[in-house]
């Protein structure tokens, strides 16, 4: 870029001479922003053991870019806010209360063998936190399933008391003495385990729209991550085609389930605002790396992750399959990129010109 | 107003009101003019003079070096003082003819067609406007009768003036249509006659109200029709502006005569007015002079071969605090190692942005967020092009549609990377250009 200088210090390179102020660093920083909101509602409902996986699984990602990057001897890049942002998607894709050692085995997956050895920062195929998080649940299934329940003393910052549903699937009320330690299975692995009946006073309930159900830290809060990814749209940040085909073939899905056999399956709204459709769908599916460029690919992606989530969550093994939709989906993207190539401006000629030779 | 425009495109930041009201003013002829041979596209000029011989204002001192080329001319009279190369616009020395003023402005014998221009053939029109030298003044500097010279299989039926001015910080074009729409109307009509076209269209940016105002007036009973068009860059590249106004997309590859049409820049149609029916050749032209560096920014009206120093100086143009000197506009412009090189037919500005708005930063790697690939206006995909030119065979850098860039810039403009796409994409022609020189 730099072709020289001259003794009165004119800069010459070539044109544009004019930039339009957007930075790498500022789209990660304002993703990473947007989402504070979802983390502090998590540290709302668990407290401290939300708050020290967010701090752990940020800190952790943040010291494995740079000494990775070092490693290579590439420019520290940690301010570019890459790793950080990794980090704290991570974080909300892991239950409260999961050892700091475990948030530490995920970073190092996520931030490592996902992203550095393909070469860093926009060469990795798969999703640096969804990596991260797919490796703790086959590895570590036991401590990545057990959900605290929201607590309303103890460590959280706030007391309030909040319904939760214990492992037989009945509605508790949890009043403000309550101890932390509660565990129960979340609405989806009560789907998963007992059917729609289990979670029918979950369906169309304040509750799993504003996120006072157990879960991942991020997965409590769908109206917040809801907001946030509609911040990212109207700010350009990211395009309608992901998040809209995601969610709405989730919807479908459901709906048509649902429609055949309401005991067994759940519904649109309890489908759309549990486990990690919303963070999945606006600030997973559509991290740009790995996610397709043009428009028709983005929407073949998006379909794709809401109908493998579903089939996934209704027939297959684990409760939940954001996580695994999505990376199962990443690794369509150079083929998804091949076939849905816009056609360039004034492409009609060359197709004429073929046929009439 | 209801508008028109293309699929793609950015919103860069205009800069335009800090000289769009200025008037027009003449800049006095300085003591030495530069007349480089080659001012536009195409073969460049052959010198008819020598050192010492004297020059009258509007003389040929350069003969065309073929079809696709253009005379140039004298701008003052006085003693050529040499003929030798001299630093040009591109960065690389051009052969120019170097002039002293005697300041009598002593004008050579012009003979245009006339007032009766209505009655004259077509070829009659396109002989005096090659022998005027004219170009298109919108930048590109091709040679304004090749273009109005299609050939007989390739009937137009629009002739479409361009005054979009979607370059930022350029005036000069805004200013013309404001001040001599008469003469832009004019000339209009004489490249209708010449091009055998029916349908006049005159195309300017809707953030120029009193443009598309003075232009509506002036085509008052005439067929044309002025059509105001959204703000949007490159809304004035020749191809998007075509298919803004006529919904018609030049295929790749091809001119906008293949679709029957011809675009002319509002300033070309002017100085059309002037080589037809006076015979005068374009001996200035109108430069916008701006920038957070200068004090008076202005429009100017400036001899060809003036010095880019003599505008800067006139302007209060302040190079210490220049860190980047510009011929051209931000986005398409030409960065400047010193102020010699002259202002020639294509200049259409002279941009002194300040030290901090230079950003020397290295790029970051891609991240693939897309934002290049939705504001193309030829809906290419700059990343691969830059890609290939980078690391791909001339055959491959060709297969990812290097050659259908024009350049604009939009891409590097929102790359968030600060990628440098289009010098990237620039080497890959040269690739491409060079693999094609050498097989012959």
């Amino acid at each position: 870029m730099r072709m020289g200088q001259t003794g009165n210090k004119l800069y010459v390179s070539s044109s544009p001479h004019a930039h339009g102020g957007i930075s790498s660093s500022r789209i990660m920083w304002t993703v990473s922003a947007v989402l504070v909101p979802a983390a502090g509602w998590s540290v709302y409902l668990f407290g401290l053991s939300a708050l020290m996986v967010i701090l752990s699984t940020v800190i952790f990602c943040a010291v494995f870019e740079a000494l990775s990057q070092a490693m290579a001897r590439k420019p520290v890049s940690i301010r570019d806010g890459s790793a950080v942002l990794t980090g704290l998607i991570l974080a909300l894709t892991l239950p409260p209360g999961l050892p700091v050692w475990i948030c530490g085995v995920g970073a190092f997956v996520a931030i490592v063998v996902a992203k550095a050895v393909f070469g860093g920062l926009g060469q990795n195929p798969f999703n640096p936190a969804m990596t991260g998080r797919v490796f703790l649940l086959i590895a570590f299934p036991g401590p990545l399933t057990r959900w605290l329940v929201p607590s309303g003393t103890g460590e959280t910052l706030f007391d309030h008391p909040v319904s939760a549903y214990d492992a037989s699937g009945s509605l508790v009320e949890l009043g403000a003495n309550n101890i932390d330690a509660v565990t129960a299975a979340t609405p989806l692995g009560l789907l998963a385990e007992n059917g729609a009946h289990a979670v029918a006073a979950l369906e169309n309930s304040t509750e799993i729209f504003i996120g006072q159900i157990n879960g991942s830290l991020g997965e409590t809060s769908g109206l917040l991550l809801l907001l946030g990814g509609v911040f990212l749209l109207a700010r350009k940040i990211i395009s309608w085609h992901i998040p809209i085909s995601f969610l709405g073939s989730v919807a479908l899905f459901a709906a048509i389930t649902n429609m055949i056999d309401p005991d067994h399956f759940a519904g649109i709204t309890f489908h759309l605002f549990t486990g990690g459709v919303m963070i999945g769908a606006w600030f997973m599916a559509t991290d740009y790396v790995t996610s397709p460029m043009f428009p028709g690919g983005k929407i073949a992606f998006g379909i794709g992750c809401g109908v493998l989530t579903m089939v996934i969550r209704l027939w297959a093994g684990y409760p939940e399959g954001v996580s695994f939709a999505v990376l199962l989906m990443n690794a369509t993207v150079p083929i998804i990129d091949r076939y849905t190539r816009p056609k360039k401006f004034g492409w009609k000629r060359l197709a004429a010109a073929k046929g009439g030779e | 107003m209801k508008t028109s425009t293309f699929e793609g495109g950015i919103h860069p930041r205009y800069n335009k009101d800090r000289s769009s009201g200025e008037e027009i003013r003449p800049l006095p002829a300085p003591a030495q003019i530069v007349i480089p041979l080659s001012q536009h596209i195409g073969a460049p000029a052959k010198a008819c003079v020598k050192k010492g011989d004297d020059v009258l204002m509007g003389q040929t001192v350069g003969e065309p070096g073929g079809f696709v080329s253009c005379p140039v001319h004298s701008s003052v009279s006085g003693t050529v003082l040499s003929v030798e190369p001299r630093p040009g616009a591109m960065g690389a020395p051009v052969e120019s003819v170097v002039i002293e003023n005697d300041y009598a402005d002593r004008l050579a014998p012009m003979e245009g067609i006339g007032a009766d221009w209505e009655s004259a053939s077509a070829d009659k029109i396109k002989d005096a406007i090659s022998a005027a030298g004219l170009v298109g003044m919108g930048g590109a500097a091709f040679p304004t009768h090749v273009k109005l010279s299609p050939p007989s299989d390739k009937p137009i039926d629009t002739l479409i003036l361009n005054g979009a001015e979607c370059e930022p910080y350029l005036t000069a074009d805004h200013r013309l249509m404001v001040e001599h729409s008469d003469r832009i109307v004019i000339g209009m009509k004489i490249a209708a006659v010449a091009l055998g076209a029916s349908n006049l269209i005159v195309a300017v940016e809707q953030n120029k109200p009193d443009a598309v105002d003075t232009m509506r007036k002036a085509t008052q009973g005439e067929s044309a029709q002025v059509m105001p068009l959204a703000v949007k860059y490159p809304q004035g590249a020749e191809k998007q502006t075509i298919d803004a106004c006529l919904r018609r997309q030049v295929p790749s590859g091809g001119l906008p005569m293949d679709v029957g049409v011809v675009v002319l820049n509002v300033g070309t149609a002017a100085a059309i007015a002037a080589a037809v029916i006076d015979g005068r050749p374009p001996l200035e032209r109108v430069v916008t002079v701006t920038g957070a560096a200068v004090s008076r920014p202005s429009n100017l009206l400036v001899r060809i071969g003036t010095p880019i120093r003599a505008a800067i100086d006139e302007c209060g143009g302040d190079l210490k605090r220049t860190g980047k000197l510009i011929m051209g506009g931000p986005m398409m412009g030409f960065s400047q190692f010193s102020v010699e090189p002259p202002v020639t037919k294509g200049t259409s500005g002279i941009l002194l942005l300040e030290h901090k708005e230079i950003d020397s930063r290295e790029p970051d790697p891609c991240i693939r967020c897309g934002r290049c690939i939705r504001v193309c206006p030829m809906k290419l995909v700059p990343t691969d092009i830059a890609a290939a030119a980078m690391k791909g065979t001339p055959d491959q850098i060709s297969a990812a549609d290097v050659m259908d860039c024009m350049e604009c810039g939009s891409c590097a403009h929102e790359c968030p990377s600060r990628i440098p796409l289009v010098q990237q994409i620039r080497l890959g022609k040269a690739a491409v250009n060079a693999a094609l020189q050498g097989k012959g």
